[in-house]
């Protein structure tokens, strides 16, 4: 156990590996690891962001269909309306159409029957005279009575 | 194993496991291992059983750096392989493994050193990985290696590299030597000396407190050493004796040490990382 040149040897060694390790082995490693803790802390980041981005998708498709929802309804209750009121509309038209109907048919029941009172008042007329002739059996002259004959018809 | 050893009493069998292989000059009159004297001019020879003493300061124990830096090497390919490919995307099997030890790395320098400096975590990491791996090398057998080098004509082989007080001290002074230069650095020379002068006692106790924080600031470097040193030393002779034992009874002991001493190894590296942290931490603190 003697102490000899072996002492500086092994320090020249020691610095040459320390100097070597310092230059090219220390600065990569830890630089690839601290590149790898930021590209997980990203990737970590994103998963994050995915997770947020899907959930408010995922609201956004509930108001979505919430919303579809209620304006389906509301067509469709304005379609109900809406055939309520053609459906209230025909029938209020269909009553129109009748009342005129049933209108022109009495106005028509009505001219006819003035009609058929002017032609009985007429042969009303004539009947009496005609009568009158026959009961008389005498000559009247009918210009003479035709007036009081008209008044009789009148008054029928 | 012994066996295999063959004519080697125990103490040198354990003696031979535990010696170096040291590349010196032996100097001029010495007198060598087989009986002959070194010539006038001395000689530059591998050390031979005690032989590293006289060879003084001017040696290199040739298999503590082989190996240290070796396993230095296959660190430095192994993560620099994957920094080159580093990639943010999904990593392999490699890059995830590299990538945890880095990880707990940077855990512990940021729960200590709250500073700003580039330095502090590829040391921790270089610490931590490379004298764990100069650790693992206990885990090897202890005459796999060294039967296989002396089949080649190596005399002497310490693979594991930690239990060489050279390498842990080379590596504890150049901590020492960054918590110096930092000291200053941050604090000015004038303010690191008032730091080791003028605490804890106040300036009527100058003396007293330098001496104090001296003995404080030498301590770091020495205990980081020999902690280190002392706790693989420590093991390798363990598994150096149970080597000893008959075969048969061996693996019931080191397979359980073996299995501690993973533990240990372990441990050994993160408690050296961790004091460098906290010391570069003390360094950088203003008091």
């Amino acid at each position: 156990m003697n102490i000899n040149l072996t002492i500086i040897g092994q320090a020249i060694a020691f610095a040459i590996f320390v100097i070597f390790c310092m230059k090219y082995v220390w600065p990569p490693i830890t630089a690839a690891l601290a590149e790898r803790k930021s590209k997980i802390a990203e990737g970590l980041d994103a998963a994050d962001r995915a997770e947020r981005d899907l959930q408010l998708a995922k609201e956004k498709a509930a108001a979505d269909m919430r919303q579809s929802k209620d304006e389906a309804a509301a067509i469709i209750e304005q379609a109900n309306k809406r055939a309520n009121q053609i459906i209230d509309e025909a029938k209020e038209q269909a009553r129109e159409e009748a009342e005129r109907v049933k209108n022109a048919a009495q106005a028509e029941i009505e001219q006819e029957a003035n009609r058929a009172k002017e032609a009985l008042r007429a042969q009303v007329a004539v009947l009496a005279v005609a009568g009158a002739e026959k009961i008389l059996e005498a000559s009247i002259d009918e210009q003479a009575h035709a007036q009081l004959v008209e008044k009789l018809a009148a008054e029928l | 194993m012994a066996s295999e050893s063959g004519t080697l009493t125990s103490s040198e069998y354990i003696s031979h496991h535990l010696t170096n292989l040291t590349f010196g000059k032996l100097p001029a009159g010495t007198t060598r291992y087989d009986g002959t004297v070194v010539g006038e001019s001395g000689t530059w020879t591998f050390a031979h059983g005690t032989e590293a003493a006289d060879m003084g300061f001017w040696a290199l124990n040739v298999d503590t750096m082989f190996w240290s830096v070796g396993l230095g090497l296959l660190f430095i390919w192994l993560f620099q392989k994957v920094a080159k490919s580093a990639t943010a995307g999904v990593p392999g099997n490699t890059q995830n493994f590299v990538e945890s030890i880095i990880e707990f790395i940077d855990d512990n320098v940021k729960s200590i050193f709250h500073h700003k400096n580039d330095l502090v975590a590829p040391l921790s990491l270089t610490i931590f990985v490379w004298v764990f791996l100069m650790n693992a090398m206990d885990l090897v057998p202890v005459d796999w290696i060294p039967f296989v080098a002396s089949e080649m004509g190596i005399s002497y082989m310490k693979v594991v590299p930690t239990t060489d007080v050279n390498a842990t001290l080379g590596m504890a002074l150049s901590v020492f030597g960054l918590i110096i230069y930092y000291s200053v650095k941050e604090k000015g020379v004038g303010g690191f000396l008032a730091e080791l002068s003028l605490q804890p006692l106040g300036k009527w106790m100058l003396p007293f407190n330098l001496f104090l924080e001296l003995v404080g600031l030498f301590a770091k470097p020495v205990s980081l050493a020999l902690r280190l040193f002392g706790n693989m030393y420590a093991g390798e002779m363990i598994f150096i004796l149970i080597a000893l034992m008959p075969f048969w009874i061996q693996w019931i002991l080191s397979v359980p040490w073996a299995i501690f001493h993973i533990l240990v190894i372990t441990l050994q590296a993160f408690i050296f990382m961790v004091l460098t942290i906290v010391y570069m931490a003390m360094a950088h603190d203003h008091h």
